[in-house]
């Protein structure tokens, strides 16, 4: 037996059918279509899959999809506002703060939460929040800048 | 060759793939879903050598929603070859390797296929096959593999190269030699000899995109596969020898790839997925779990290396010994010949003897990871080099620089160098402020160095113009790190267009001209010089045509970047008027009416490429009572020979260095003794993570290579090659210890700090850190 499941995702209310074991990662991709969100490991050790369940962030892989009824999700298709990308994303591409791509969501999702907690976050701080997403092509280094860089911009915006 | 300027070379553009990837639009391999699509899963060998005495599908087939069973013997034999771009393999191995025959030779090794309508559905029907297995004893290293009596794996093997002994009823899949001079006579004239022995584990490439595809094959046979690969044409053309089809009918069409590292070139689904389909006529997709990319893809080699090198009192190297054996996996086929070759490369040693072995074990076959062979060499060499300037109380870059090999010189594996950046990055490393910064309690610094070949080979590419003068750019490369906006650059660069108005494209099989595969550090050198070529030829044309235009003899006009000049008093054919310069988009709205599209090819075959040299130094400081260590500085310098995209070149730099700490510190197959890996999750396999390493300083050094026009080499995979060394040399400063096995985890590096401090009588429980 199917279950069905009321939710709201990016803003806006969704509905789908699961099965009770389904993951929530399964149901973003292959039900509901946004495939932004990557499954890279089914355990919860690489982050790739990476979103915001009523603004905490969590890897999707480990929540069963009817745990999203009533609740809130964030993905990566819903952190840039209309025609305008998120500052992380945007300093992403002006750091060259990927490679491959594929763990690109999931660590702007991460970060997106870390910049949401601590808006400005040391090295250290942004290197241990950031532990949970792996990356295998830039060896964190543009990565950490770009996040460490967005934190200044924001700040920047925000005193303005 | 002569100093060039660049407009577009060397800046920082955007990548043109990026908004799509930082805004989750990119589709990847397991982002494609097709209508009516079924999903695969696979029967994998729960032993990691078995005979299987029978396999019974018919409970599987009968089962819910199941439309589609596959086992060995529904694939044809075949002994086909085809390039794997820097060496033809047989794709039998290939074929045996993703659907067992007779016999398991690897735990995870899969045995059976199935496509059901659900996944659920295709992984309860695995659990209705019934295999018999006859288990046999399984060989899981080099020594367990090559001792007599051992079990074989395969009892058609023959001993490829240089046999010493029995080539048939053996593990030892090939036997390689390197020799120059006279070794026996070269250490006589040595004042100080160091000989060790090495260890390193295997280690997987650690993509974070799972392997995955989709794929349909009609009525006709004709089957079109989506999928992530580093090699579009190795997958076409691997699916149809495997799968039983006409390579013409087979269209492959590369997703975004979510890494490779080498671990993308062979194909371990698509012809499943392909052969599945064709029984059901539904498109089927597969999708590996991080577990089966474990137990049943990738890794690298295993090995054993043993090495004896002489110097004189002056540091001058004299003589060379080195024996490698590398673990093939359960097919013939271990990097350990590219191994040998790099193993000395930076060096002139006029007397070296060099043997290499490549062993059969009952572990996944291996796959090309960063580098193929080199790091686990040169881990071995560097350790012993700075062991010989330890007992010549030399500086380490000294050492290196009084033998550094220069152009001119034969390099240790044939060829004789071109110009080489070796002693420039040696002269770089010297002069950086970390080489003479202090080293902090606990800490140790190590230097290594490392060397990759590059690569050449074939590569085509096409350019067609808009009308409005923007530019689209079609090659054979999956983009990896970057090689679409390096290409851009470069048509920006040729035509005076503005970068952004460059659209790259990675073009399916029917469309890119054949392509050997992203890897050996040859998009950028020989892609990119294709790239180049088919850009000068879209430049010559907008010169016919701005003549015609004008009316003059196409000699008669001058490019002068992104503008056609006219000679003196020429007049415009159309007006009369005094002919003015004309930018491309001005030739490029005429062309309808000048010829018709403007459309520019190149294909080509680079036989050589530009060698590569690196040096990375690394600083270590080591946790007394835990044996935990973390780097906490770190440089890496390399020469590049141009960088096209300096954060690109940067990025791969810093990840290649990060790959090779992961190598040397934690990464490494843990195997019980039935052959069975304990460690197939990123838990436990344990890959660096942020919080592991401090930021990556690079320094680009550029020395052009002259099979450039723009001086290219390439540049990911010599940062993987010195980070092992470089780690373990600073393991042997902080510690005192040389280390000769890798991984350094902790659990090995307490343990003998531990059997050092307790042969330090009279001093219980402390520890000798910094030594």
């Amino acid at each position: 037996m199917k279950l069905h499941i009321n939710t709201t995702i990016n803003g806006e209310p969704a509905e789908f059918l699961c099965d009770g074991h389904e993951t929530l990662v399964s149901a973003l991709r292959n039900t509901l279509g946004l495939t932004g969100t990557k499954e890279g490991c089914s355990t919860g050790d690489c982050g790739a899959c990476s979103v915001l369940l009523d603004g905490r962030l969590v890897p999707s892989c480990l929540v069963l999809a009817p745990e999203a009824h009533g609740r809130s999700i964030t993905t990566i298709e819903g952190i840039a506002s209309g025609d305008t990308l998120h500052p992380l994303q945007r300093v992403f591409l002006e750091d060259a703060a990927l490679q491959c791509g594929v763990c690109t969501p999931g660590f702007i999702i991460a970060a997106k939460a870390l910049l949401d907690a601590n808006p400005n976050p040391t090295e250290a701080q942004a290197r241990f929040w950031l532990a949970g997403n792996l990356c295998r092509c830039t060896g964190y280094d543009k990565i950490i800048r770009a996040v460490l860089d967005t934190a200044a911009t924001m700040n920047e915006a925000a005193a303005v | 060759m002569s100093e060039r300027t660049f407009e577009v070379v060397g800046t920082r553009p955007v990548r043109h793939d990026g908004v799509d990837k930082v805004t989750g639009r990119a589709a990847y391999g397991a982002d494609a879903n097709w209508p009516g699509m079924l999903h695969g899963a696979l029967l994998r060998s729960p032993h990691a050598h078995a005979r299987i005495v029978s396999i019974d599908t018919r409970a599987a087939a009968a089962a819910p929603g199941v439309k589609a069973v596959l086992i060995g013997a529904d694939l044809p034999d075949t002994h086909a070859t085809i390039s794997l771009g820097e060496a033809a393999m047989d794709v039998r191995d290939m074929s045996h390797n993703l659907m067992a025959r007779d016999k398991v030779v690897y735990h995870g090794q899969p045995v059976a296929a199935v496509a059901a309508t659900t996944l659920d559905a295709a992984r309860e029907a695995l659990g209705r096959i019934v295999v018999q297995y006859e288990v046999l004893t399984p060989v899981l290293t080099v020594d367990e593999a090559l001792a007599p009596g051992a079990p074989l794996l395969h009892d058609d093997l023959v001993t490829k190269g240089a046999a010493v002994g029995p080539k048939t009823g053996t593990n030892l899949a090939g036997r390689y030699e390197f020799k120059r001079g006279d070794v026996a006579a070269g250490f006589q004239e040595a004042d100080t000899i160091v000989e060790r022995e090495f260890r390193t584990a295997t280690v997987h490439q650690g993509y974070i995109e799972p392997h995955a595809c989709i794929a349909r094959c009609g009525e006709d046979g004709r089957a079109v596969v989506w999928c992530s690969t580093q090699g579009p044409f190795v997958v076409r053309d691997a699916t149809a020898a495997i799968a039983g089809l006409d390579a013409a009918h087979v269209k492959v069409i590369p997703s975004e790839i979510g890494g490779g590292f080498g671990g993308k070139i062979v194909v371990y689904l698509e012809p499943i997925a392909v052969a599945l389909s064709r029984k059901a006529q539904r498109p089927v997709k597969m999708v590996m779990s991080r577990d089966e990319v474990f137990r049943a893809t990738g890794p690298t080699s295993g090995t054993k290396v043993h090495v004896r090198i002489g110097a004189r009192r002056d540091g001058t190297i004299v003589a060379a010994r080195v024996s490698l054996w590398y673990e093939a996996g359960a097919f013939r086929g271990s990097p350990v010949g590219a191994g040998a070759m790099c193993a000395l490369a930076p060096y002139t040693i006029p007397n070296f003897f060099i043997d290499a072995h490549d062993v059969v074990v009952n572990k996944p076959k291996v796959a090309a990871y960063r580098a193929p062979g080199s790091p686990m060499a040169m881990f071995a060499v560097e350790s012993v080099i700075d062991e010989i300037a330890r007992e010549l109380k030399m500086d380490p870059i000294d050492l290196r620089l009084k033998n550094a090999a220069a152009e001119g010189d034969q390099a240790a594996y044939g060829p004789k160098f071109g110009p080489i950046g070796l002693r420039a990055v040696l002269d770089a490393a010297k002069r950086h402020p970390h080489w003479s910064a202090p080293v902090g309690p606990n800490q140790g610094r190590g230097f290594a160095l490392g060397f990759w070949f590059n690569g050449g080979m074939n590569s085509a590419a096409t350019i067609t113009l808009g009308a409005d003068g923007s530019a689209a750019v079609f090659t054979g490369n999956p983009d990896i790190g970057g090689t679409r906006a390096a290409q851009a650059m470069m048509v920006a660069e040729e035509l005076g267009v503005d970068v952004d108005r460059v659209r790259p494209t990675v073009a399916d099989t029917d469309t890119a001209g054949y392509t050997d595969v992203t890897g050996g550090s040859r998009v950028c050198f020989a892609t990119g010089m294709a790239v180049i070529q088919a850009a000068q030829e879209v430049r010559e044309e907008l010169k016919r045509r701005a003549a015609k235009m004008w009316n003059v003899a196409p000699e008669q006009v001058t490019w002068e970047r992104g503008r056609v000049l006219p000679p003196a008093g020429a007049k415009d054919a159309k007006s009369g008027a005094d002919a003015q310069p004309l930018t491309v988009a001005q030739i490029a709205a005429r062309m309808t009416h000048t010829g018709g599209p403007i459309v520019g090819r190149a294909a080509l075959y680079a036989p050589m490429a530009g060698p590569g040299f690196g040096a990375h130094i690394c600083d270590l400081e080591v946790d007394p009572e835990t044996g935990r260590s973390r780097v906490v500085r770190y440089t890496a310098l390399q020469d590049v020979g141009k960088a096209v995209h300096p954060s690109y070149v940067e990025g791969q730099i810093q990840g290649g260095a990060a790959q090779g700490i992961g190598w040397a510190l934690n990464e490494e197959y843990v195997y019980n003794r039935d052959g069975v890996m304990e460690n197939a999750g990123f838990l436990d396999y344990r890959m660096p993570v942020a919080s592991d390493l401090p930021f990556i300083d690079t320094v680009i050094v550029e020395v052009p290579n002259p099979l450039h026009p723009y001086g290219v080499r390439g540049v990911g995979e010599v940062p993987i090659v010195p980070p092992l060394g470089a780690v373990a040399n600073a393991m042997r400063s902080a510690t005192g210890i040389r280390f000769t096995e890798l991984p350094l985890s902790p659990p090995r590096v307490l343990e003998q700090i531990a059997g050092v401090d307790a042969r330090r009588e009279g001093r219980p429980g402390t520890v000798a850190v910094g030594a």
